[in-house]
Parts: C-alpha cells; structure tokens; sequence
C-alpha cells in the first residue's frame, strides 16, 4: 500500500466529495453511513480527498 | 514545526458548516498554506465578520478578531496599523465583503493596507436563509428572487483592481493546490492581496438552482469560469458570463499604508 487512509468518522459529514474526485475510486459511500475505504491498494497517495474534505476527516500519509 | 492541526485548532472541530459547504475546504487550504509558510501561531492574526465563513474564528488555534457585519476590513486595518509585525487575514463572505462591507472593501484596496483578503463567494447570504448578495449572478433562484434575478452580480476582482490592490486572484474551492499556492504568494505580498474564492452553497444556492450534489455543484462552478490564459486566445463572445480565474494582479508599484505612514511619522518628528 502506498499510503495509510484514516477518516475521522466523528468529524465526516458524508457530502461525497471526496468519494467523487478521487481519481482510483478508492473510497466509497453508502447512503446513511460515512465515507469508508473500499479499495486501499489502488491509492497513489495524491491526497487530494484530505485537501478537499471539507470537514478535515481524512488524513492520507505516505507509507514509506 | 508547527502542523496543519495546530492552526486549524483541530481539538475544536468539528464545524458548524453543512455537508459539502465550501467554506470548509476554503478553511482547509488555510492550514495547509499555514502549515508551509510555518508561521508562529502568535504572529497570525484572522478577522471576519458575521455569516457562515465569519464562524471561521471559533476554531483556530491563532489569534481571532470577530467584527460586526461587513466591518472585516476595518479591524483588519487597525490591527495591520497598530502592529505591522502581524500577518493578517481577514476571511469574509461575499455578503460580508462586498455586499454590505463594500465600501471597506474599496478603500483597504486603495489604501493598500498591509491584509490578505479571502472572499469565501458563495453568491448568498448562507446562515440568514439563502438570500441573494452582490456577488450573485442574474437568472439564480434564491430566498429573495424566486423567479431569478433581475440584476447581474458583480465581478469583485475587477472592483479591487480598480481601486488600486497589490495582488488579486481568483479561483474555485475544487483547484485547492492553486488556491494555497494563492494564500502563500498574497501573504509574502506587501500591500493590499485580495482572492476570491467560488465555493459552493448546498444547502440554499445549490439546492435551489438544482445545482445536485456538492460535487457536482463545484464542477459546474468550477465550467463557468476561465483561466487567465486561456481567455486571452478567446472572443468577448465566448467569454459571456465566464470568471476568470488565476492570478490577475501582481504589481509592486505602491508602497503599503504602514511603511508610508511611518515614513511620515519620521518626517514630522524631524529625524
């Protein structure tokens, strides 16, 4: 795995941003619930979900 | 070192804002550009005003200025004056800044005071109930106009242009690395900076327009505008109704308020 994906389920607000923009489809969102990691090999590591959330609930850090 | 979590106030969270608001990600590129710039927590200063971006200042872990409505710009300039050593940002909405705070808009421009400013634009007044600002462009649907706007919302970079500011830009909350390479060049700027940022508002303009889900309310902010040149090689015709987007002033031909205003102070006491 490229990097290690933690969301804060306390602090998403389940908007689906971060689910739409993510070039691999790594994270998927059911309705009702919050968004959730479904395909954590496929990360490139580009962190553009954690710079888009607007509420601060994804943190993505590299694995070296 | 100081992280993203330490100027964000992350213990603090989470916010007041809605599902997908844009304010939040206008927040987020904040941190981030704070955490690169790696400035001391005691040297920044942020001021609003009041509506959905002013609830900015309940959760950062610098030092915070609440203002009355549409004041942001003149406690920014007071503080800017008082100590130049701060860095200060004054974060409004696009009611508070240019709507009811415009005339202070226009002359913290002029004057060139030494304050980055970040319009979250989001064309209404999101906390009172949806209702149509300046900034909102003709035909919307809002709690004021529900057979659309008859008026056309106006461009605020151009109106801060005009009056003389250091630096302005614009951009979109989905383009979030340009936004914070914006934070950090309009900071380093002496002098007046100035970035409007189109951010989305699902709960009232998108829902009303039938703009869809939050991201697909940033894209299709995201087609109604333009990068600066791009524009350049289009006709007025194509550029109907477009924004653009990019950075569309950088000049260092006026000295900031501060350093004129000492300068005199010294002339008068004769040194």
């Amino acid at each position: 795995m490229k990097a290690t994906i933690t969301i804060n389920q306390k602090l998403c607000k389940s908007c689906g941003i971060c689910v739409a923009f993510c070039p691999k489809k790594v994270l998927g969102l059911q309705p009702g619930k919050k968004a959730e990691v479904v395909d954590p090999e496929a990360c490139i590591a580009c962190r553009m979900c954690q710079l888009r959330c607007p509420d601060f609930a994804i943190e993505v850090i590299k694995n070296v | 070192m100081y992280t993203w979590k330490d100027y964000v106030g992350y213990d603090r969270l989470p916010h007041i804002w809605c599902s997908g608001c844009g304010n939040g990600i206008i927040f987020n590129a904040l941190g981030q550009a704070l955490e690169k710039m790696q400035l001391p927590l005691e040297k920044v200063v942020i001021v609003s005003g009041s509506g959905c971006f002013a609830k900015i200042v309940n959760y950062p872990g610098v030092n915070t200025v609440k203002m009355l409505h549409g004041r942001v710009l003149s406690g920014a300039t007071g503080i800017a004056m008082a100590n130049p050593e701060l860095t200060v940002f004054a974060l409004m909405g696009d009611g508070d800044g240019t709507t009811i705070g415009g005339n202070h808009l226009i002359h913290a421009a002029r004057r060139n005071i030494n304050v980055t400013a970040i319009l979250g634009n989001n064309y209404n007044y999101g906390m009172t109930g949806g209702q149509y600002s300046g900034t909102t462009p003709e035909g919307s649907i809002t709690a004021t106009s529900r057979y659309g706007l008859v008026e056309d919302g106006f461009d605020a970079c151009k109106l801060v242009e005009a009056a003389g500011a250091s630096y302005v830009a614009r951009t979109t909350a989905y383009d979030v690395l340009e936004l914070q390479k914006m934070i950090i060049e309009a900071t380093e700027k002496p002098g007046f900076a100035f970035i409007d940022v189109l951010a989305a508002c699902p709960t009232h303009y998108g829902r009303l327009n039938k703009m869809g889900t939050p991201a697909e309310q940033m894209l299709k902010i995201k087609e109604g505008t333009v990068p600066v040149a791009k524009a350049a090689k289009m006709s007025p015709e194509e550029l109907k109704g477009k924004l653009l987007t990019g950075k569309l002033v950088d000049r260092n031909d006026r000295e900031d308020y501060a350093v004129l205003y000492a300068k005199m102070a010294k002339e008068a006491r004769g040194e």
